[in-house]
């Protein structure tokens, strides 16, 4: 090979590299942002947490065993979880997917004024202003939305707004073919 | 005493100033709890502002977590438990120095592979320069050389 040649394939092996890392970052993939998780595949962290709606009853994971269900982390502070509002009551009311919420570090009455206004997603949403479930979930921002199988096992999380191209790829698998949960 | 009266003002709205800045104020039964909880909020890592640690950020992760370990400290765990409890939920990613294992080999070893290649790219420069250096004189310069040599003993 021309010795003038080793640089310019030096140039293009670091372009090509680049160039695939930067496509990575771009799908998500390598993006510096999302930590993965520790929890695909184990048991959900359990907790027990008053119901915003009637802080008489206890919203538990353990409630919902036997169901294929989403867990979700949001607060009215956070603008994304405004973002995917709208398509959790669509995957609540037309899919008929049981969710949970999970209402973080927030003001029981700006959160209970949300839903008022953009309607409730929610079989149950736990309060949790100390961040206690939160953390045991191991959760770093909001929204995140987490799937757990019949068995109590934690099979997905989504980082970010949930939408119907997120639900294709990562969820929908987890449910029966007309849409309603299995 | 104009000056006196602008003096105390100043002085006023500094301290008013200071009292702003929040300052977390936390007690503990013992200057090695206060070492612990010190040592671990500057070993973890905030998962908001990724660049910092517990100690510098003023997220309100950071704030939670800073609370949970404060917790666990006054509850007597050890700093080895209290960084498998952040482990546990939040992976590797949380400690500001990753455990040597098969996935953090390349980030620990990288560096010295680098070196070693660096190096011994060096050795092979200075080799070849020298090797050419000796073999640059061609036999028409080492004969006339040799004749000047022996010119001079002639002449001597």
């Amino acid at each position: 090979m021309n010795r003038a040649m080793v640089p310019l394939v030096g140039f293009l092996a670091l372009a090509g590299l680049f160039w695939f890392v930067l496509g990575k970052m771009n799908e998500g993939e390598y993006n510096p942002r999302d930590v993965p998780t520790q929890f695909i595949g184990r048991a959900a962290p359990e907790f027990a947490l008053p119901d915003l709606l009637d802080p008489s009853q206890t919203v538990s994971p353990s409630n919902m065993a036997g169901k294929v269900w989403l867990l979700n982390v949001w607060g009215t502070w956070c603008p994304e979880c405004w973002k995917e509002h709208e398509y959790l009551i669509h995957l609540a009311k037309r899919k008929k997917v049981p969710i949970v919420g999970i209402n973080w570090r927030d003001d029981a009455d700006e959160a209970k004024a949300m839903l008022a206004r953009m309607g409730n997603p929610f079989l149950k949403i736990a309060f949790d202003p100390n961040s206690n479930a939160v953390i045991d979930w191991g959760v770093y921002g909001a929204p995140e939305t987490f799937l757990i199988d019949a068995e109590g096992i934690v099979r997905v999380k989504h980082t970010g707004a949930m939408n119907s191209r997120v639900w294709d790829e990562k969820f929908k698998s987890y449910f029966v073919i007309d849409g309603s949960a299995s | 005493m104009i000056r006196r009266t602008l003096f105390v003002g100043l002085l006023g709205l500094l301290l008013a100033c200071a009292a702003q800045a929040k300052v977390e104020v936390l007690e503990f039964e013992s200057p090695e709890h206060e070492e612990r909880y010190n040592n671990l909020i500057a070993e973890l890592r905030c998962l908001v502002c990724q660049n910092q640690n517990l100690a510098d950020s003023n997220a309100e992760l950071a704030v939670d977590l800073r609370r949970k370990t404060y917790e666990m400290v006054s509850k007597d765990k050890s700093e080895k438990e209290i960084a498998a409890f952040m482990v546990d939920r939040y992976g590797d990613f949380v400690l500001y120095r990753p455990p040597l294992n098969s996935s953090t080999l390349l980030l620990w070893i990288g560096p010295f592979i680098i070196l070693l290649i660096g190096v011994s790219l060096l050795i092979r420069t200075i080799r070849r320069r020298r090797a050419e250096q000796g073999v640059n004189v061609d036999d028409a310069s080492l004969k006339a050389a040799a004749s000047l040599l022996d010119s001079d003993k002639r002449d001597a």
